[in-house]
């Protein structure tokens, strides 16, 4: 536990810029392993926030850490401006949706979603009338009085959630809890958590190791990498302009071109482009869907390549081919989809797509 | 799957063996249970109801069963208070000495049953290590009579001998309750002790059943301890079974209280069985 400095002090009336969540230098190890190093982080009033990372990237642990079940080894984390690491989890005003559920198998589905307010000693009436409500916000309420074994995971999941949501928590985290499902329910229920959140406006903290999941869900995704915050931003942003090579490659495909700047001009293979960066090493990504078939006379700004293509792959809405370049570059492209696409043919992409990235690992 | 030589070629020992060893000497029991002795003490081959209305007619049998019975009561809670603490101390708190205590808790079971009663025989003999150091610390002048040969003594040293029998269901039980649900429970705000009565023991109570079933149904059939420490006043019924078979040579009355007593257990196993069950949710 870090020494109580002191602290500012409290106030109810917060403005809305200071952030509800406040993640600062946290870091823990477990011995000598060190899972979590310096993270800082923020989670304002009303966000859906997605940490997303690796298995073993410490995503869990960090939610674990605000959650309570761990403390960290340096570092605090701040609620509303008050500290939050030294409470016990039955103090913080935060509630958890657990991977695998954790229901109480012996409680029927209203006493599990009941059960906080129970404990703060709410009356019963009270109880009674807002397990409803809640039962009825997952649409659950015809399966009140079954046992968490009756019914499916899908509705074991709703019961997780009422369960958290009905404490009315200032902050809800929820831990991969979507892993356990088949993938159409998984899809149905990312956008009825989304909505949902949006309904309730309560601040989420989503773990996920899931990239399409967290782009369809977030506000901001917080990328994690063997403990360090790889990018914090918005899906489209962290999409677009992804900061690292890693960040790059781990949400959505991607072709890494390594080259040689000169005088503001990329070179890599038989291919350049203009750029903004220093001479010197340099590394871009460009997305598959940015490298059209070329058609006509391009303009200036594209940059145009001759390729013989080596496989296709049917993806439904889209295609993805394999290219091989001049100097045996090979570059994934999506095109829309058509069928037989053979031989040489003529590419092009603008060079603002090529986006310079840091190799991973690297730090400035 | 298997062929049908091959399956009965597996069954049929195990089958045979409890055929002949146990329901055939039941069944003989059974017959005996329902004959008479002569005043000569020849067994008559006349059936006769006459055994299981002296069970209830005569009182010292009568006694003696509810004596076993209070006595089995004793030790099946006396077990389990010592039983369920230390099966919760070591699933939930032990760490890294868990394996090490988990096996000193089991040791005592490769030790002889009658090594530890006769254990507690030293222990608590009027010359007994409980008694000398009494006297040598001055907190008594005499040996204290009631620590041995006693109903004291036989619930002591039952106590001792199946408390492991408690203590592996529940801790069994215990170690089976995901920890995930003690955290949810702390997640929604309950404190530890809240968790404790609202999550984990009720989790744990067909443990708790299997092993209060254990320990009552032992001690109630418990023989030696009775003998070798419990005096008169310690008498229990598989004593008087005992004697009826042996020096009583009355077959008869020994086969009909063994067949009540038979009862009476298989109707505790059943109820703690449906108890369990109703309380077991996975």
């Amino acid at each position: 536990m870090a020494s109580t400095t002191s602290q500012p002090a409290a106030s109810t009336n917060l403005p809305t810029s200071e952030p509800l969540l406040s993640i600062r230098n946290v870091a823990k190890s477990f011995g000598r392993n060190i899972v979590l190093r310096d993270i800082s982080l923020q989670v304002a009033e009303g966000e859906f926030l997605t940490i997303l990372g690796e298995s073993g990237s410490g995503k869990t642990t960090l939610l674990r850490i605000v959650a309570g079940f761990e403390t960290p080894s340096s570092g605090e984390i701040l609620m509303g401006g008050e500290r939050l690491d030294h409470l016990p989890p039955y103090r913080r005003r935060v509630n958890t949706v657990f991977q695998h559920y954790a229901l109480f198998p012996h409680l029927s589905v209203a006493e599990n979603v009941g059960y906080g307010l129970k404990i703060t000693g709410l009356p019963k009436p009270e109880v009674t009338t807002r397990v409803e409500q809640a039962l009825d916000m997952v649409k659950m309420t015809a399966f009140a009085a079954c046992k968490p074994s009756k019914i499916s995971g899908g509705q074991q999941q709703r019961i997780a959630l009422a369960r958290a949501l009905v404490n009315r928590p200032r902050l809800l985290l929820l831990d991969e809890p979507l892993s356990a499902l088949d993938a159409n329910l998984r899809r149905q229920m990312q956008v009825e958590l989304k909505s949902l959140q949006r309904e309730v406006g309560i601040s989420f903290v989503f773990v996920t190791h899931d990239q399409e999941e967290a782009m369809v869900m977030s506000d901001r995704i917080a990328l994690l990498r063997r403990g360090e915050l790889e990018q914090v931003a918005s899906p489209r942003e962290i999409y677009r302009r992804p900061a690292t090579a890693y960040t790059a490659q781990f949400i959505g495909h991607t072709n890494l071109l390594r080259g040689q700047v000169k005088d503001g001009i990329a070179t890599c293979h038989s291919l350049s482009w203009r750029t903004g960066l220093r001479d010197g090493p340099g590394l871009f990504s460009l997305r598959p869907e940015s490298i059209r078939l070329a058609s006509g006379a391009g303009g200036s700004a594209n940059v145009r390549l001759r390729g013989r293509i080596l496989r296709q792959a049917f993806q439904g809405a889209t295609e993805l081919l394999q290219v091989e370049c001049a100097g045996g570059l090979m570059l994934s492209i999506r095109t829309a989809s058509r069928e037989n696409l053979q031989g040489e043919v003529d590419l092009e992409f603008s060079a603002a797509d090529a986006v310079p990235v840091r190799e991973s690992g690297e730090r400035t | 799957m298997f062929s049908r030589a091959y399956r009965t070629a597996i069954t049929l020992p195990p089958l045979l063996w409890v055929i002949l060893f146990l329901l055939v000497p039941y069944a003989l029991l059974f017959g005996y249970s329902f004959w008479s002795l002569s005043p000569s003490e020849t067994i008559i081959h006349s059936w006769t109801l006459d055994n299981y209305h002296q069970l209830f007619r005569v009182d010292v049998y009568l006694e003696t069963l509810f004596r076993s019975m209070w006595i089995a009561a004793r030790v099946t809670l006396l077990s389990l208070m010592l039983g369920y603490p230390l099966a919760y101390y070591l699933s939930f708190y032990a760490g890294k000495s868990k394996d090490l205590l988990y096996q000193l808790v089991i040791i005592p079971l490769w030790v002889s049953y009658l090594v530890r009663a006769y254990a507690w025989k030293t222990i608590l003999g009027s010359d007994g290590v409980l008694n000398t150091l009494l006297q040598y610390v001055h907190l008594t002048s005499h040996p204290l009579e009631f620590l041995l040969y006693s109903p004291f003594a036989v619930v002591l040293t039952l106590t001792h001998i199946y408390t492991p029998f408690t203590f592996l269901p529940i801790y069994a039980s215990l170690e089976h309750i995901p920890r995930n649900l003690v955290e949810a429970s702390h997640d929604l705000g309950a404190s530890p002790f809240q968790t404790f009565w609202r999550v984990i023991f009720p989790l744990s109570i067909p443990g708790v059943l299997a092993g209060a079933t254990f320990a009552f149904v032992l001690s109630l059939g418990d023989f030696l301890a009775p003998l070798l420490l419990g005096g008169p006043s310690g008498i229990m019924i598989s004593n008087i079974v005992v004697s009826l078979f042996g020096a009583a040579y009355n077959w008869p009355l020994g086969a009909a209280i063994s067949f009540c007593m038979l009862a009476l257990v298989l109707g505790l196993l059943f109820l703690s069985e449906s108890l369990e069950k109703k309380w077991s949710f996975r």
